[in-house]
């Protein structure tokens, strides 16, 4: 295969919306799914005479995206004009950042190379703009219809060095930078919705070759899986241009999901002259270092410290720990469990076990769970002090997600308590030897593999309710 | 106070009245419309107006008659008939900015100051013309044709507040709002022989003019006299949550400069009261004739080259005369980055008006032209069709300068320079001098047509262009005729210190007295 003589050099460029109730200049709602063109007012419709006033809520939230980032917030950081037409695009320009951005010189954490190096991705900088709006060209025949809800929506763009090599290292990336956010709070990261999206930078060089190759830009990618493929893909491409002699040329691609391929862009973005110069309507911005430390100080725990720490207070592995902190909000759940109950390994064998099921079953969010981690906990007290066996908690659970009462409750209720009395335990044993003549003759005259059978017998008689501890003593003490 | 000299009559004249229920807003509304009648107003004659409905303006008069009647104060401007220049938004009438591309567009809101002057009674009658998007010095640049000078019909007002200076120098309104980017108040108030004042950048809310420079352009207001500029700039100045560019500096009560005494260090209670509306317009007494005491005037030579029109320069030499008689020292200053005014100016302006007018793209409102050959076509024919020639020119000059490749040579070497030229008022503020003197134009009024040269044109800002790139006010007062045509003096104070440059005015206005308008 040609690409094993070229090396992948990939940059990815982030747009994230910022969780945000108003816009980035205007009091305009941020909602998704209004009816097209509700959320507008004279500024975000660019009419004669309006003008931007910045949120400063959307300023608190890139702060703390660049501070999670690791980036250096810069004391004062100026707003610029991107100048291009688009029916979208009101103004005729968008507020961004160009010069003098926010905040530069982050990195993310990705993972460790086989060698145990780590794995890291540089943040060349982090900067403010404003979201266009939406052209609809499938709405009316030969008629493109526009939408300004989106129309000045804040974002935050993240660019990253050119450090990926691989798409699947890209994929690690974006994984990584939307985990990041999450905990962050400050963007649902959703590409569905629209709240990230990402276009990545690609080259190939022969591999030890320090100069990069021509770059081009591919766009429209929907999932983070459809930025691998459409890497791996335009990488293909470039690689077999280079060798059939060819050259690369510098444009901009649109990544075709169902063809799984890419194509040119109808407009030739690589040429916009953006004529990009300071917006004389803002003032720049400038924040001061006291309440930049005070946000960096309020930052909450991030994905990778958090890892680490549940890793060691926990005693749980690497892959338990992923599973946990994928979600935020798992994660704390989990710990709340774990430290009520005592005991890590059984919070993670049911938060990942029986939670996750349930929670799949009602497609609801960990956040909204109606068992709540004390309850939780003392379920799996209950287990660990014997008064109901774990075949009886997973019927103890099934009734708190139902019912929301707390399991000691339900176990009384439904007289789960776990039974040990020898007399009630021989009787179960007793009888299920009698309705099951065949096995228990096999077993009585040796056959030690059945006792686990018997078992599950005597278990499903007492409805969960036998010590299973005492079952087994008492069948190996027959058939001893 | 009666209507029949309604031309004479100052907005501190008619205020009191109206607001005492002696004379009734009504009464004005009709005085307005039969002065802007029997002076010729309209499109076929003097051109001043764009935009007028006199029964909706006597409807407004008659509620707020009722409001009176009802006990209500209506503010210190109450019932004082007032014109907008069309480039600042306002509800029922049209905003137009003298364009084709906004034939007929009527804004959905109104700017902060057209707001502010209602809240303290003003009645807003017109909307005059200009030059288009603010684009000129003549109001020839509108696409409803030129203004012409009320003073002499041959020439032309000024631009490109043309409209508005012709307005307040034909007895139309009292005050006018003007804007300002490099001279647009001042140049056309020294052409009509009025008062014409731009404040401090910031000083005034920009929320619904519609832009050209942002970083330059600045509210103004016209006046029949220092006082009447001085009332109109008070009830429209001060921080709006809705400009980020505005600024939250503490506005002093302008009219007490006429008092002829520095800016009262603390804040009194009740004048705060006065600026606000509760209270009646206290007419300060006139200045005396030694009211300049102690003050330092500043000529800075750049100003008075040696190609000055010598009647001009005899008419400045005459002002500065008087400012030594009231006890002024007048002190020879230079402000040596000034000859690079024009073409810094030139260089910015453009480059934010390329990007300012770039909404204006046929999608949402306005003019569009769509030969239905796809988007572009539609945009080129919009904005080929509904710009007129300045406008094209300076958007493809600004678009050119912000080109890549260019930028560092033009605007980023510009702005420098512009520090520059800032830093020079600044050097001369902090020198010991309270106020600059200068001409505002370098010649009178000219014939219509006269000037085809866009870059001839651009000259007659040589004067004013420069307050505009430093950010400080400057007020433009008649100070003589030459050919029975207006000459300006202008006078420049340090950033937000109007005060100052109203006590100069009005020490000025009443040092020359009828010899302002000879």
């Amino acid at each position: 295969m040609s690409s094993g003589r070229y090396e992948m050099v990939v940059g990815l460029e982030v747009h994230v919306q910022l969780k945000t109730r108003t816009k980035a200049f205007c009091g305009c709602s941020t909602d998704f799914g209004a009816p097209p063109n509700a959320n507008v007012c004279p500024v975000c419709l660019a009419l004669p005479g309006a003008l931007p006033v910045l949120n400063e809520h959307a300023v608190e939230l890139a702060v703390r995206a660049a501070l999670g980032l690791g980036c250096r917030i810069d004391p004062i950081s100026v707003f610029a004009r991107k100048n291009y037409f688009y029916p979208d695009l009101p103004k005729g320009y968008q507020i961004s950042q160009f010069d003098q951005p926010l905040a530069t010189g982050g990195s993310v954490f990705v993972g460790q190379s086989e060698k145990g190096a780590e794995l890291r991705i540089g943040i060349t900088r982090l900067h403010m703009e404003e979201d266009a709006g939406k052209s609809i060209h499938d709405r009316y025949p030969g008629e493109t219809a526009i939408d300004l809800n989106r129309a000045g929506v804040p974002l935050i763009e993240i660019v990253s060095e050119p450090d990926i090599r691989t798409s699947a290292g890209a994929g690690a990336y974006l994984r990584t930078l939307k985990q990041i956010l999450q905990y962050l709070d400050v963007s649902d990261v959703s590409m569905e919705e629209g709240s990230l999206r990402v276009d990545a930078n690609i080259s190939v060089r022969p591999p030890g070759q320090a100069k990069l190759g021509t770059k081009t830009e591919v766009k429209n990618m929907n999932s983070f899986s459809a930025v691998e493929k459409a890497l791996d893909s335009e990488f293909a491409r470039q690689c077999a241009l280079l060798d059939s002699g060819g050259m690369v040329e510098q444009q901009t691609l649109l990544w075709d999901g169902a063809r799984e391929t890419v194509r040119p862009s109808r407009t030739k973005e690589g040429s916009h002259d953006y004529r990009y110069f300071p917006e004389p309507d803002l003032r720049p911005l400038m924040l001061d270092s006291k309440w930049v430390d005070h946000m960096r100080k309020d930052l909450p725990e991030l994905p990778a410290a958090r890892k680490t720490r549940l890793a060691t207070e926990y005693g749980l592995s690497v892959v338990e720990v992923e599973q946990l902190t994928a979600d935020p909000a798992l994660a704390e759940y989990f710990e709340e469990v774990a430290r009520a109950a005592g005991d890590g390994k059984a919070a993670y064998n049911w938060v990942m076990g029986e939670v996750q099921v349930a929670l799949r079953t009602s497609s609801e969010e960990i956040g909204r769970f109606r068992v709540r981690p004390a309850d939780l906990a003392q379920l799996i007290k209950l287990v660990r002090d014997g008064t109901i066996s774990h075949t009886a908690a997973k019927r103890v659970f099934a009734q708190m997600v139902a019912t929301g009462k707390p399991a000691a409750q339900v176990a009384a209720d439904e007289g789960l308590a776990q039974v040990g009395d020898e007399g009630a335990i021989a009787t179960w044993v007793d009888e299920v030897l009698n309705e099951h003549p065949g096995e228990a003759a096999r077993y009585l005259a040796g056959e030690k593999k059945l006792q686990g059978v018997l078992v599950g017998f005597v278990m499903k008689k007492s409805k969960g309710r036998a010590d299973p501890k005492r079952v087994n003593q008492l069948l190996s003490s027959r058939g001893g | 106070m009666s209507v029949d000299n309604y031309t004479q009559l100052g907005a501190a004249q008619i205020a009191p009245g109206v607001r005492a229920g002696k004379t009734s807003p009504a009464e004005m509304i009709r005085a307005s419309f039969k002065r802007a009648a029997d002076i010729g107003g309209g499109p076929d004659e003097l051109n001043i107006i764009l935009h007028a409905d006199e029964n909706a303006s006597l409807e407004e008069a008659e509620q707020m008659q009722a409001r009176i009647q009802s006990g209500t104060d209506i503010g210190v401007l109450a019932g004082v008939p007032v014109a907008i220049k069309d480039n600042i938004a306002s509800l029922g009438l049209p905003t137009t900015c003298g364009s084709k591309i906004l034939r007929g567009y009527v804004s959905p809101f109104e700017a902060t100051a057209v707001a502010r002057l209602r809240a303290n009674g003003a009645l807003i009658v017109a909307k005059t013309n200009m030059d288009e998007f603010a684009m000129g010095s003549s109001t020839e640049n509108s696409a409803y044709g030129p203004t012409r000078n009320p003073l002499d019909v041959r020439c032309v007002p000024g631009g490109s507040s043309g409209g508005s200076a012709a307005a307040v120098a034909a007895g139309i309104t009292p005050i006018a709002l003007g804007s300002e980017t490099g001279g647009s108040v001042r140049q056309p108030a020294a052409f009509c022989g009025v008062v014409g004042v731009k404040p401090s950048y910031g000083r005034v809310s920009r929320y619904g003019l519609v832009a050209f420079a942002s970083s330059l352009d600045q509210i103004g207001v016209l006046g029949r006299t220092v006082d009447d500029a001085a009332l109109g700039l008070e009830s429209i100045a001060g921080f709006d949550k809705l400009d980020s560019t505005s600024s939250d500096a503490d506005v002093p009560i302008y009219r007490l400069a006429a008092l002829g005494k520095p800016a009262p260090e603390a804040r009194n209670p009740d004048t705060e009261a006065i600026r606000i509306g509760r209270s009646p317009v206290p007419l300060p007494p006139p200045p005396g004739p030694t009211t300049l005491e102690g003050v330092v005037i500043g000529k800075p030579k750049e100003y008075f080259p040696d190609s000055l029109d010598p009647d001009i320069r005899r008419m400045c030499d005459r002002a500065l005369d008087r400012f030594r008689s009231m006890g002024a020292t007048v002190r020879e200053i230079s402000l040596p980055r000034s000859p690079l005014a024009i073409p810094v100016y030139y260089i910015l302006a453009p480059a934010e008006a390329s990007s300012n007018l770039a909404r204006f793209d046929g999608v949402r409102y306005g003019l569009r032209v769509d030969p239905g050959k796809g988007l572009k076509a539609m945009y080129e024919a919009t904005r080929s069709e509904g710009f007129g020639p300045e406008v094209t020119r300076r958007i493809l000059l600004g678009t050119y300068v912000l080109s890549a490749g260019y930028y560092d040579a033009y605007y980023k070497k510009a702005q420098a320079v512009r520090t520059l030229i800032a830093d020079d008022f600044r050097a001369v503020f902090t020198s010991g001098v309270h106020a600059i003197f200068t001409p505002t134009t370098p010649t009178t009024a000219f014939p219509i047509g006269a000037i085809s040269d866009p870059y001839e044109m651009y000259l007659n800002d040589i004067f004013t262009v420069t307050a505009n790139l430093a950010g400080v006010p400057a007020i433009s007062v008649p100070i003589g005729r030459v050919r029975r045509l207006p000459v300006g003096g202008q006078i420049i104070t340090a950033h937000f210190d109007e005060y100052a440059m109203f006590r100069v005015a009005y020490a000025l206005e009443a040092g020359l007295g009828a010899e302002a308008h000879q």
